[in-house]
């Protein structure tokens, strides 16, 4: 017995066979981990202790109204102490072990299984089967409920997308405005200059957001492609803003290779005449739509048109190759 | 008090009789059965930290001027889910404490999530009979994913609010029913202005309900399968080999519930995560350099990015590009995962339970697969990134995206080849990995290489005990003796004197009498 006063009964064990039942509280897996169980003790309090200044600083750090850099300190201080002593304890302080316990087999057995099927299926079948009718009845009942509980469900959150993805705010003679309702006149831009523009009645408009590009002189057509010959004239270019891949803001303007970069996946659209914001690079599969410009006669940019094809990513019912 | 409570509680719901099977519930030892712990407690501080939060965020996307304390963003228009994100990040005490550690609970989350993912399949944990557990384990994976996209949604930053209009062209892209379902969780067409209110509700209340009952029975299949564990130490396919839940396991794992606590604490403290007033609120028609998700989504913003631009077109109808890389691919993955316990029970014929767990060495071919799937997915992370490192390493973005257009082919062949051969080479080590001795490689006069054990020195292996079939009596009884020389409680006395444990415990007055040394 002396050595369970010892250093943890440790000195001697002999492994002891497994399933034998003479293992008593002097047996090595009952003695704690610790060789000095003191001296764990006092480092275990330690560790208590500084947790509880830390909760302490945390509050004093919280009555101060001290910044966030102190209070998370002081709070993960108080957890580490907490959190440490506790596993020490637990490790070094309580038995070593290892400790079992067997495992039972999870399935039923032969009989458990033939009870309950009995109980189950036939009293069921017994029930079921008299009463046919009902059941039909009742699974048709359900499933009217099913389907008009759907309705409400599904199709109160929101419209159908019928025409949503179709149209912009852009009709024919929308002024070009900015983002602070300012129209667009033609002396507003250098040549390499871009603008976010929307129809005058949808200023912010995250699908009308047109991104007009000022390419050539004054006074040059600026032709895309053949079917667009006067969609850009006096040197300006409207583009959707909406990129075709993911509906990110293709906002970055390469005025050297005059290119449009998409931030969000590096989709690369080329700009300029005979170039209608075709993608060169990335994983954008369809050219920004251009919007058909004109200058008024008193200099204000206005559009010929809205757009003629739905502007961002691609959905099932779009269709087309364009 | 504690012996009344205790009795009238017992009389109504015999807990002695289930109470005895939980306190002595063995929990194997080693430390990765600690990486599930670590989501578990993940998830608890992110339920704390979220109910701070969600007391002072206002989810609305009303447009308001903010007027607020932090003076660069006065006179702006910005969401009142935004104002009130930085109101409760600068105006509240500790409220910006309580946000960055909800927002790096998550990645932990994640993180934990995953890595312990890794854990049970390379070393084969999810055979029967835990493959319902794994396919639980994988949902949680996939809600995990979403709620952490959602609660990064819900400050309306710039950021952010790209992300939003990237997942509602992702919904828009499902064929037949992609319009629909964006219109209708939108509340129309993009932006709406019913996502805030609604991913908030989703985030705060819905997803957390789910991942709490999944949660509930992940436990529950654990403590009705017992836990798995790895051989030795006299740990067979019939027994399970560790430590009690009460009190060993008990002071474990809630020691380390605190110590995760602890490094999200200072994380919060030290590591600034998400500055949303640096982002600036979110403008439809604005966007930023930069644009990367969490750490968790990165692999789909990846795939985004070295997707070639191919699009099916159909009479009248398309499939559109963001619908390969982000609905079909987390289509195939997560199937494939959760597949995956019975694609194998396929390929090898074993249907027998398992308890043991494997050594990744010793099934090299499962663990080449893994290792080769797990790195077409950091290719795919990598691929997140192909603009700050074009920019980082003064390269061509082009040179960047075909980079990992190529890799993410070659590196899984390669990973696989390689690993295999780790595993076999491992195989033939003996000890290796497991023993702290040295290895010593021998040259054969041929010019053959053999590997041996050195021998062992005094200290170098400790002895290995068998493990005893768990009876409280005589662990009450040693606790009281060997574990602390000043015990004179009596069951300290009666243990000591009598020799055994049993006689002293029954010999307690109450049934909650306690050791002085306990107290």
């Amino acid at each position: 017995m002396s050595d369970l006063h010892g250093q943890g009964g440790r000195a001697g064990a002999a492994p002891l066979a497994p399933g034998i039942e003479t293992v008593g509280p002097d047996a090595p897996q009952f003695q704690v981990a610790a060789a000095h169980p003191r001296g764990m003790e006092r480092r275990v309090a330690l560790l208590f202790i500084v947790g509880l200044l830390g909760f302490a600083g945390f509050g004093a750090a919280y009555w101060q109204n001290s910044t966030n850099y102190f209070l998370g300190l002081s709070l993960g201080v108080g957890f580490l102490g907490l959190g440490a002593g506790m596993v020490a304890w637990g490790k070094y302080l309580m038995p070593r072990g290892p400790f079992s316990e067997s495992r039972h087999p999870l399935g039923p057995s032969v009989e458990e299984k033939e009870k309950f099927v009995e109980d189950f299926a036939s009293r069921g079948k017994v029930a079921l089967q008299r009463r046919g009718f009902l059941v039909k009845l009742l699974s048709l009942a359900s499933a009217v409920f099913g389907i008009v509980a759907a309705f409400p469900l599904l199709r109160s959150l929101g419209p159908l997308p019928k025409k949503l993805f179709y149209t912009t705010a852009w009709r024919r003679g929308s002024y070009l405005t900015t983002a602070y309702g300012r129209r667009v006149h033609v002396d507003d831009i250098d040549v390499g200059g871009v603008l976010t523009v929307f129809p005058g009645d949808d200023i912010g408009g995250a699908l009308s957001q047109t991104l007009l590009i000022r390419v050539g002189q004054p006074g040059e057509n600026v032709v895309t492609e053949p079917s667009r010959a006067n969609w850009g004239p006096d040197g300006y270019l409207a583009f959707s803003k909406v990129c075709t891949h993911a509906g990110c803001p293709v906002g970055l303007y390469q005025r050297l290779t005059q290119q449009l970069l998409c931030p969000c996946h590096q989709s690369l659209f080329d700009i300029g005449p005979g170039r209608p914001a075709v993608p060169v690079f990335g994983p954008a599969p369809r050219p920004l739509p251009q919007l058909p410009l004109r200058v008024d006669s008193r200099g204000y940019l206005r559009a010929r048109a809205g757009y003629d094809e739905p502007v961002g990513p691609g959905f099932w019912e779009r269709g087309g190759t364009t | 008090m504690i012996d009344a409570v205790y009795g009238w509680l017992d009389d109504r719901l015999n807990i002695s009789g289930s109470g005895r099977k939980l306190v002595n519930k063995i929990f194997p030892d080693h430390w990765s059965f600690m990486l599930g712990e670590i989501a578990l407690y993940s998830f608890v501080i992110l339920l704390a930290t979220g109910v701070f939060l969600s007391l002072y965020f206002i989810p609305s996307s009303k447009q308001i001027v903010y007027t607020g304390s932090y003076v660069p963003l006065r006179g702006l228009h910005v969401s009142e889910a935004y104002a009130s994100t930085i109101a409760l990040s600068f105006n509240v005490r500790a409220g910006l404490l309580m946000r960055q550690m909800h927002h790096w609970s998550a990645n932990i989350f994640l993180g934990a999530i995953v890595v312990h993912m890794c854990r049970v399949f390379f070393t084969s944990g999810f055979r029967r009979p835990r493959e319902l557990n794994w396919i639980i384990g994988v949902n949680l994976l996939i809600l995990a994913i979403f709620n952490g996209f959602l609660g990064y949604s819900l400050p309306d930053d710039l950021i952010s609010g790209t992300g939003i209009r990237i997942s509602f062209s992702i919904l828009e892209s499902i064929p037949f029913v992609g319009s629909y379902l964006a219109t209708f969780l939108f509340g129309g067409q993009f932006p709406g202005s019913a996502i805030i209110p609604r991913f908030f509700i989703i985030h705060v209340l819905i997803l957390p309900a789910i991942i709490a009952g999944l949660l509930g029975a992940h436990l529950a299949l654990i403590v009705r399968n017992k836990h798995t564990q790895f051989r030795g130490r006299g740990a067979t396919e019939k027994n399970v080999v560790g430590a009690p839940l009460w009190p060993t396991f008990f002071a474990k794992t809630n020691g380390f519930l605190f110590l995760v606590a602890a490094v999200t604490a200072i994380l919060g403290a030290a590591v600034q995560i998400n500055p949303i007033w640096l982002y600036g609120p979110y403008v439809p028609y604005h966007v930023s350099y930069a644009v990367q998700p969490d750490w968790y989504m990165g692999w789909l913003d990846g795939a985004l990015r070295i997707m070639p631009s191919w699009e099916i077109h159909l009479p009248g109808h398309m499939v559109p590009n963001a619908f390969f890389p982000a609905i079909l691919l987390p289509g195939v993955t997560f199937t494939l995962l959760m597949a995956w316990p019975f694609v194998e029970q396929r390929i090898t014929g074993d249907r027998l339970e398992h308890h043991l767990l494997e050594r990744p060495r010793d099934r090299p071919h499962h663990t080449a697969l893994g290792a080769a799937t797990l790195s077409f997915y950091f290719v795919l992370f990598g691929a997140s990134a192909t603009d700050v490192l074009a920019n980082y390493l003064s390269v061509s973005l082009n040179f960047v995206l075909w980079f990992f257009r190529i890799a993410i082919f070659v590196v899984p062949l390669v990973i696989y080849p390689m690993t295999l051969k780790i595993c076999r080479e491992l195989q033939h080590t003996p000890g290796g990995g497991k023993t702290k001795r040295h290895n010593i490689v021998l040259r054969s006069p041929e010019g053959g290489y053999s590997t041996v054990v050195s021998q062992a020195r005094p200290g170098d292996e400790p002895p290995v005990l068998e493990p005893v079939p768990l009876d409280g009596p005589e662990l009450v009884g040693a606790m009281a003796t060997g574990a602390d020389r000043r015990s004179s409680g009596p069951l300290g006395a009666a243990a000591t004197g009598q020799g055994g444990g049993v006689a002293g415990a029954s010999r307690a007055r109450g049934v909650f009498r306690i050791p002085r040394s306990y107290r």
